[in-house]
């Protein structure tokens, strides 16, 4: 039950809400799940309210092991 | 798009793909993807491409249209041709069919007032825009999208809005996942031989990772949260590979870049401070189920439609020829349902699985049924590459 | 019978100087505060006055001048036995009325153009029948009549008949337009959705998705901003700058409007009983457009288009339309998108991004965004 998506925060308002950048479209969402979101940071929303925050590095590293395969295969060919 | 792009990169399934190939023995592999949007991942992007041919993905009943049964939709269709409520409800939900012929599309086209809210707070704000009228929130999901319809009873609640309530049909991914593995089906005949789960990417970070540990223990099944991305569904599968060669039953996350262990812990008190659960819920294809969905507290009883309108449940057999049921529970193909592709298609629906397009019939038709006929290859006779 | 029409509309004060009462006096239209009612449909004074102070004035041609029911029409040199009609006709219905980059009047306009464009014909006349909403502010109408009037004088196309009826309050939607186009077509042009041949180039004019996100963004209950507009534009110079480029070798034309460029393919592929294989990385889909269909859980193959157009022309002569696109100011982003080949089943296939390959197929029902 998924449809959620991670967008940046650029600006915090009143009420509980933020603005979002995904892309180039500028979204108010609601941060009353993760008021501890700052602007920069990156929330995962869904249904107009942001469930969490994206970890930058955890990101990093997630995409640094999809890379290391790159070495397997060459060594063996790619399918 | 960051942090989106980047998991869809292709050169880099390839790679990921070379890896599972590398890895899996001569067995067959049966893993479940539960969650809807992984589904729809598998199916828009083509995974099942790269995949080697003993790697199937069994699609569970992670799509909450799908799994919502004829008699909820029916009720909320009652609403609003029967007590004149203005009914709000997500979009997947419209075309979902229902009795005497009737989806909530078609009560709109029969004069109900009936209104596709992309979020829980545009209901609130039909709510306030309309304070003559009755509104309900048509609310459906799993533990993803009930944080928000909490936090929008909380908010009514503070504003003493005296016109709105929510026809609460969440449910709860873990439950749902233990019933399949406790079905007949699994554990006696063994037809659905399934050796590990793909766990959902958005219920995760809201619920955590640690509800799936006792899976892992007391069924000896691997579980592996995954991210959205097929990127994400191509590493767990890999992941899932491994801990079946090597005889692990772990829970493992792939999605670490927004899951941890404990999950949110802020929406998950909100959800309890709104929500209690119920002691049985129906679900379309599994049955009843216990402990599997929730219902409103009784001090925002004023919030729920069930007792603002004195609501009954009458449950509703799915139609004869439809399989959704088997589907559902990964027991039967899309291809094995008598009508898939002639009576039932997305255009005319008989079952949910063919509503949602992460229903496993909906994706399959629309994604993947080219599979099912020899095709040809744009390769035969006529130049592929395009400038 | 063009008259001035009063930009500035300060009502007349009751106590004026008294007039004199041998001059007739005409009261002219409150564009500000005043609103269609049941009497600008009744066909009297009202009607009369709201056509020549709006319609009249935002349109002005020499058929319109002449006031009569019907419009007479010179044709450019035609040969009777060769040379053949085109009319085409729309029904706009769009709501919201306005959204940026356009709105339902130039939409209008486009719409039935193009209808004529995709035939390979020179659009030469259009007609607009206006059914009006009780209620429908002046000022709104006059600025979709002058944005009509704009996009037809652009176009170089006259709008040189038309109608008004009113209905009442609730019964509409603010207006509907219709709008029908005749032109003609040279000798020699055969262009049909039937006309796709195995090994045919698909090109498609430029990125998709656009108008119907702009659309949406309007929409109340969505909030999002963006800085897309509709890509509404009239296509029939492209055309006709293809077509030089390439006589006799485009075989289909058409623009994917309501349902997208997914839906306009499985067409073309039904009515000319042949398959198609996409390349998903060479459909240009702005980074904007992207984001919102992501957010909104829609597929930007399925969104609706105002200002674009797939060709499918013979393998030899795309790379020269292609760059006849691309030299076009509608153009610029022009890229072959795949190709035509044999398929008894009439699949639209796709090389996905990723590396997977999947069905194109029709929309079904409305473009229902998902919550999953």
């Amino acid at each position: 039950m998924c449809l959620a998506i991670p967008a940046r925060v650029v600006e915090k308002l009143d009420g509980e809400q933020a603005a979002v950048d995904l892309g180039g479209i500028r979204k108010t969402i609601s941060t009353a799940l993760v008021p501890e979101a700052q602007v920069g940071d990156y929330v995962i929303v869904h249904v107009g309210y942001a469930l969490g925050l994206l970890d930058p590095e955890e990101a990093r590293q997630t995409l640094a092991m999809f890379a290391q395969w790159q070495a397997m295969g060459d060594a063996q060919g790619a399918p | 798009m960051k942090y989106v792009d980047e998991f869809r990169d292709g050169q880099l399934a390839r790679r990921i793909a070379a890896a599972i190939h590398d890895e899996v023995g001569e067995r067959h592999y049966h893993f479940m993807e539960f969650c809807g949007g992984h589904t729809h991942a598998i199916s828009r992007y083509g995974v099942q491409d790269l995949l080697p041919p003993n790697v199937h993905m069994v699609h569970g009943p992670g799509c909450p249209v799908c799994v919502l049964p004829i008699g909820r939709i029916d009720q909320a269709i009652r609403l609003a041709l029967e007590r004149g409520a203005i009914v709000c409800a997500y979009g997947d939900t419209l075309r979902v069919p229902a009795s005497d012929g009737l989806s909530l599309a078609k009560a709109k086209a029969r004069g109900g007032d009936i209104r596709m809210v992309y979020s829980a707070a545009d209901a609130l704000a039909v709510a306030r825009a309309h304070p003559e009228r009755e509104v309900v929130f048509f609310a459906i999901g799993f533990e993803t999208t009930t944080p928000p319809t909490a936090l929008v009873i909380l908010e009514a609640q503070r504003e003493g809005l005296p016109n709105f309530s929510v026809l609460c049909c969440h449910v709860l991914t873990p439950a749902a996942i233990t019933h399949i593995l406790q079905s007949p089906e699994v554990r006696e005949f063994g037809t659905v031989p399934l050796d590990g789960f793909i766990g959902p990417a958005h219920v995760s970070i809201v619920i955590g990772t640690e509800p799936y540990e006792h899976f892992s223990e007391e069924y000896r099944k691997p579980v592996v949260i995954a991210g959205f991305e097929p990127l994400d569904v191509m590493q767990a599968i890999l992941m899932l590979v491994r801990q079946v060669n090597e005889g692990r039953a772990q829970v493992e996350n792939e999605f670490t870049r927004a899951v941890t262990r404990e999950g949110n812990q802020r929406a998950q008190g909100i959800v309890s401070q709104v929500f209690e659960l119920r002691a049985q819920f129906e679900w379309r294809g599994l049955g009843t189920v216990p402990y599997s969905a929730l219902q409103i507290r009784e001090r925002f009883a004023a919030f729920d439609a069930e007792r603002r309108f004195g609501l009954t449940y009458r449950p509703v057999p799915d139609n004869k020829a439809c399989e959704c049921g088997a589907i559902l529970r990964g027991v039967k193909r899309p291809t094995d349902c008598k009508i898939f592709g002639t009576v039932c298609t997305p255009e005319h629906p008989v079952g949910s699985c063919m509503v949602s397009s992460e229903g496993a019939c909906a994706a399959h038709y629309t994604y993947g049924r080219f599979r099912d006929i020899p095709i040809v290859h744009a390769g035969a006779g006529v130049e592929e590459n395009v400038s | 019978m063009t008259a001035n029409l009063p930009l500035s509309t300060a009502p007349v004060a009751l106590d004026a100087p008294a007039a004199d009462p041998t001059r007739a006096y005409s009261r002219p239209l409150s564009i500000r505060h005043g609103r269609i009612d049941a009497a600008h449909g009744a066909g009297g004074k009202a009607a009369m006055q709201l056509i020549e102070e709006l319609f009249l004035a935002a349109f002005d041609n020499e058929a319109l001048r002449q006031g009569d029911d019907g419009a007479v029409l010179a044709l450019p040199a035609f040969d009777p036995t060769q040379g053949r009609l085109v009319m085409a006709t729309d029904g706009h219905v769009i709501s919201p009325l306005f959204f940026p980059g356009g709105d339902i009047g130039s939409l209008a306009v486009h719409g039935t153009l193009n209808d004529v464009a995709m035939m390979g014909a020179q659009p030469l006349y259009l007609s607009a029948s206006f059914i009006l909403e009780e209620g429908l502010a002046l000022a709104d109408l006059q600025r979709i009549v002058y944005s009509m009037g704009a996009a037809a004088r652009a176009a170089g196309v006259p709008i040189v008949t038309g109608d008004t009826k009113v209905v009442e309050r609730g019964k509409g939607d603010g207006v509907f337009i219709s709008t029908t186009g005749v032109g003609v077509l040279a000798p020699g042009v055969h262009i049909s959705g039937r006309n796709a041949r195995a090994g045919d180039a698909i090109l498609l004019s430029g990125s998709i998705g656009d108008h119907g996100v702009a659309v949406l963004s309007q929409r109340a209950g969505l909030q999002f901003e963006t800085t897309i507009e509709s890509d509404s534009a009239a296509l029939h110079t492209l055309v006709a700058a293809m077509l030089a480029a390439a006589p006799g070798g485009v075989h289909v034309l058409r623009d994917p409007t309501r349902g997208g460029l997914a839906t306009t393919l499985n067409e073309i592929a039904r009515q000319s009983g042949v398959g198609m294989v996409l390349q998903e990385a060479a459909i240009p889909v702005k980074p904007q457009v992207e984001a919102a269909c992501e957010l909104l859980g829609l597929d930007p193959l399925y969104v609706a288009n105002e200002g674009k157009l797939v060709a499918l022309v013979a393998p030899e002569v795309a790379e020269r339309v292609l760059q006849a696109m691309r030299a076009h100011p509608l153009g610029r982003d022009a890229a072959c998108i795949g190709q035509v080949i044999a398929d008894p089943h009439h699949f639209v296939q796709m090389a996905t991004r990723f590396g997977g390959r999947r069905v194109v197929d029709w929309l079904s029902g409305e473009p229902l965004p998902r919550i999953c």
